[in-house]
């Protein structure tokens, strides 16, 4: 039964005493489809989480995960406390510590919840079931007799209890997991679907959590980076010889890489803003050429086939109203509260850096690389973080600090200002949808093609039953630094798709819902819509004059999501008010309802920024808007009231909600708008000024 | 020079034009308060001066010499959370946590100010605090509550 190499068994238990533990090996008894992030070498020895419960009566759970504020860290204690029969606040967990947690490919694509919380839950089953075992043995009975409750295993018919705490003293052991672990049926479930509390939520309230950026060393310093003026842009020569002589500051110059470390932060700007550089910046398109630009570069021959079936060519000939739309959307960037951060300390030829990043194993190999250590070498810290939306994949300022630290000595800190994290992190890309389809009069879709160029095949298929369709996405080059983003293509894609099938419904003189409904079979797209319709009162809603209704519907990632908007435009300038939001969310059985609902609001709100006025302005390579004063997020007043309905799907299993919740809000708004105004906007974000304009 | 924070008195040495925002954390390591914009835009950095809340990262140090400065970590006595605190964690009115101490700091000044808000007033006073997480509906709701548990408290 036990696999595991000595060394680890070794390490383990003297990092975390005595115990028992249930170490997951081996992915084949895993059903999920991304087996990947769990373990990516196929090693027996590569674990993917521990459980440990030590002499003391604490239960200690590893994993790779890390918290950005999505409250994973209570979720994964509490699918350990329901299996293992404890209370959540018997469970600590350790995450993203490439130490002591064992290797996860990072925190990202709604994963967390289909694919580590199924693992750590089998994990805890197994870890109960040792339990009862080592009670049989002990009391020489039938583990059948037994129970585990609040921590401890009774034995029901005489009375004997015995504590967890008890069973392990003295003990080392190790149980792997099995493909069947003994789950507990949903109907017994007394943690899982409860609302628990933010685990560590008193910390926050406090002050008291240390984040990166909070983390102070003695002796530790501070350390800047010289910018290029822009993007695409070369260093011909920098003169540092005034920040060189100030006292307190160290000059770092490795190739084109220029950074400052000084005893002070203060200290730090003023030995920056010493250097004197010249740097040669490339010709570049700007925001207002950008969608030509992307089309342009996108690459010949065609993109990458998503989805096809049928002939479009015959859908449209078979069709009796055709209609082409081209929806565009502008680069967002996720402004996370904490920028990045990072603190960088190396002892002899071990490097520890703690940074705010949702892939510390990521950042562990980019430092690997950069130093040509071995990766046991680095250890990477994940304190968690103020948030990341996507947008903290990279290891920007950990290679940073480290690099400073290295010449400096010193431990070094290293904290992007909100100018940097806006200008040199990377961009939720841009891109141009192209739709165009064709219907029957009475509403049927024949005829379905689309294409999306830069942003992203993500959420890209069509959710309705469409006899001839196509989808592709065709990458472009980007002008500016691109990545991951909550959701990412998602977004675009159901705001093209979403956009124009209100149209067709339109063309028609139809209901937009009963439209979808008509050209719908999938049950969970049917049960959102429909529930989040009766919410929101579709039906013989009442509106007033210049007030409209807008609705959209899809899935992504295992979530299904529906969203009902109430807006009004005023006829005389314009002027756009969001009056009400309803979404129903589905994904599979619900965890912690408050906490899953707190993302449902929390991604529509987030939406509603790239929906309706935030875009990065850049020229020449300059981010011209790299401020909270400049680039416009969402505030209090821009909310109205949002009423989220759950569905709850305990036969199902549990999916991630961290992104999906977010790409309902966007054409929802622009349908709303088309209700009010008649006005069709085909561009995010749909109003920056907050006024409604005919666009062409 | 003399700063008051939280009832007690420490003595700074400050680079001219430092702001308290980099003397609270960086000198005296309160890191309750934030920095997020460094221009007062997105209030994570907010402190109580006499009780009004100001923006730390562009207020200089000096200019908060002799008067009274409140901090997040001078808001909960022994181990009794202020109302406001315990009205957050009620209403899960956060998610990654780095805007709350400047939201509870700002609501904080709210109540001091205006016991019984109305929605509208706290949506108008709170605007210049950002929550990228978007728990906005949420640090409403728990205003309201701690505004009941505040009047709670000083009917007993």
């Amino acid at each position: 039964m036990n696999k595991l190499p000595e060394i680890s068994r070794r390490r383990f238990f003297k990092l975390l005493g005595a115990g028992a533990a249930v170490a997951v090996i081996l992915p084949g008894w895993m059903v999920s489809t991304d087996t990947e992030s769990i373990n990516p070498t196929g090693d027996p020895a590569d674990l993917s989480s521990w459980i440990h419960i030590g002499e003391n009566g604490k239960v200690t759970v590893f994993t790779g995960k890390v918290e950005v504020g999505q409250n994973i860290r209570t979720s994964l204690a509490q699918v350990v406390a329901e299996e293992l029969k404890i209370p959540v606040e018997a469970i600590q967990m350790v995450m993203g510590d490439t130490d002591l947690t064992i290797y996860d490919r990072g925190t990202f694509g709604s994963l967390t919840t289909p694919n580590m919380s199924p693992i750590l839950r089998k994990a805890a089953a197994a870890a109960r079931e040792m339990l009862l075992e080592m009670a049989a043995e002990k009391w020489k009975v039938s583990k059948n007799l037994l129970t585990a409750e609040g921590g401890k295993i009774i034995y029901k018919k005489s009375g004997k209890t015995e504590s967890y705490t008890a069973l392990v003293q003295g003990k080392q052991l190790i149980r792997t997991l099995k493909e069947e672990e003994i789950l507990t049926p949903p109907d017994n479930w007394q943690v899982i679907g409860k609302h628990i509390p933010k685990v560590n939520g008193r910390d926050f309230v406090t002050g008291k959590h240390i984040y990166t950026s909070d983390m102070h060393f003695p002796s530790m310093y501070y350390g800047k980076i010289l910018r290029p003026p822009a993007w695409h842009t070369t260093l011909v020569s920098a003169d540092t010889s005034a920040a060189e002589v100030m006292d307190g500051v160290i000059v770092v110059r490795d190739g084109n890489f220029i950074g400052v470390a000084a005893t002070n932060p203060d200290l730090a700007v003023q030995a920056l803003s010493s250097i004197r550089a010249e740097w040669k910046t490339e010709p570049q398109p700007s925001h207002r050429e950008i969608f030509n630009y992307l089309k342009e570069n996108a690459g010949s021959g065609g993109g990458r086939t998503e989805n096809e079936s049928g002939s479009v060519i015959q859908g449209m000939t078979e069709a009796d109203i055709r209609q082409k739309q081209t929806y565009q959307l502008h680069y967002i960037a996720h402004a996370p509260l904490e920028p990045r951060a990072a603190l960088a300390q190396w002892e002899g030829e071990k490097l520890t850096v703690w940074t705010g990043t949702q892939r510390p194993f990521g950042v562990r190999t980019e430092l690997a690389r950069l130093f040509q250590i071995p990766e046991e070498k680095v250890r990477v810290i994940m304190p968690d973080t103020g948030s990341g939306y996507g947008g903290k994949h990279s290891g920007d300022a950990a290679l940073e600090a480290a690099r400073l630290a290295k010449a400096v000595g010193k431990p070094v800190s290293v904290t992007w200002t909100r100018e940097e994290e806006f200008t040199w992190a990377y961009f939720r890309p841009g891109g141009i949808m192209e739709v165009s389809a064709g219907i029957k009069k009475d509403g049927t879709i024949t005829a379905w093609e689309f294409h999306n160029y830069n942003s992203g095949g993500s959420g890209i298929r069509p959710v309705y039953n469409i006899a001839h369709q196509l989808t592709e996405y065709h990458p472009a080059e980007s002008p500016l630094r691109q990545g991951s983003y909550r959701a990412l293509a998602s977004t675009a894609n159901h705001f093209a798709r979403e956009s124009q099938i209100d149209d067709l419904a339109r063309s028609i003189f139809m209901d937009p819902l009963k439209f979808r409904l008509k050209n719908l079979s999938d049950e969970r797209v049917i049960a959102v819509l429909k529930a989040a319709a009766e919410k929101f009162g579709w039906e013989g809603k009442e509106l007033p004059d210049n007030h409209g209704k807008g609705i959209s519907c899809g899935y992504d990632k295992g979530g299904y999501v529906a969203t009902c908007v109430e807006v009004s435009v005023n006829p005389v300038n314009g002027q756009l008010a969001i009056l009400q939001i309803v979404q129903a969310f589905e994904c599979g059985a619900i965890i912690n309802p408050d906490h899953l609902k707190n993302q449902v609001e929390g991604a529509i709100v987030q939406g509603m920024g790239g929906a309706l006025f935030e875009a990065v302005v850049f020229e020449g390579g300059r981010i011209q808007n790299p401020f909270f004063s400049s680039y416009r997020v969402p505030r209090f007043s821009d909310v109205p009231p949002i009423e989220i309905v759950l569905l709850d799907r305990r036969d199902l299993p549990s999916a991630g909600a961290g992104e999906t919740p977010i790409v309902g809000i966007a054409p929802a708004i622009g349908n709303a708008i088309r209700d009010a105004s008649g006005i069709r906007l085909t561009t995010l974000p749909l109003a920056p000024d907050g006024v409604v304009k005919n666009e062409r | 020079m003399e700063l008051l924070i939280n009832d007690k008195s420490y003595n700074v040495a400050t680079q001219p034009g430092q702001s308290l925002l980099s003397v609270l954390r960086d000198e005296l390591n309160l890191t309750g308060s934030k920095y997020g914009c460094g221009e007062g835009q997105c209030g994570a950095c907010t402190v109580l001066l006499d009780g009004i809340p100001m923006r730390s990262c562009i207020l200089p140090a000096h200019s908060a010499s002799g008067r009274k400065i409140t901090t997040i970590e001078g808001l909960a006595t022994e181990e009794k959370l202020h109302p406001v605190q315990d009205a957050f964690l009620e209403k899960e009115a956060l998610q990654c946590g780095y805007c709350t101490s400047g939201m509870i700091m700002s609501a904080v000044a709210l109540l001091k100010k205006n016991p019984s808000p109305t929605r509208q007033e706290i949506i108008t006073f709170m605007n210049g605090n950002i929550c990228r997480c978007g728990t906005y509906n949420r640090i409403v709701d728990a205003i309201t509550l701690a505004s009941s548990k505040i009047k709670a408290q000083s009917h007993e």
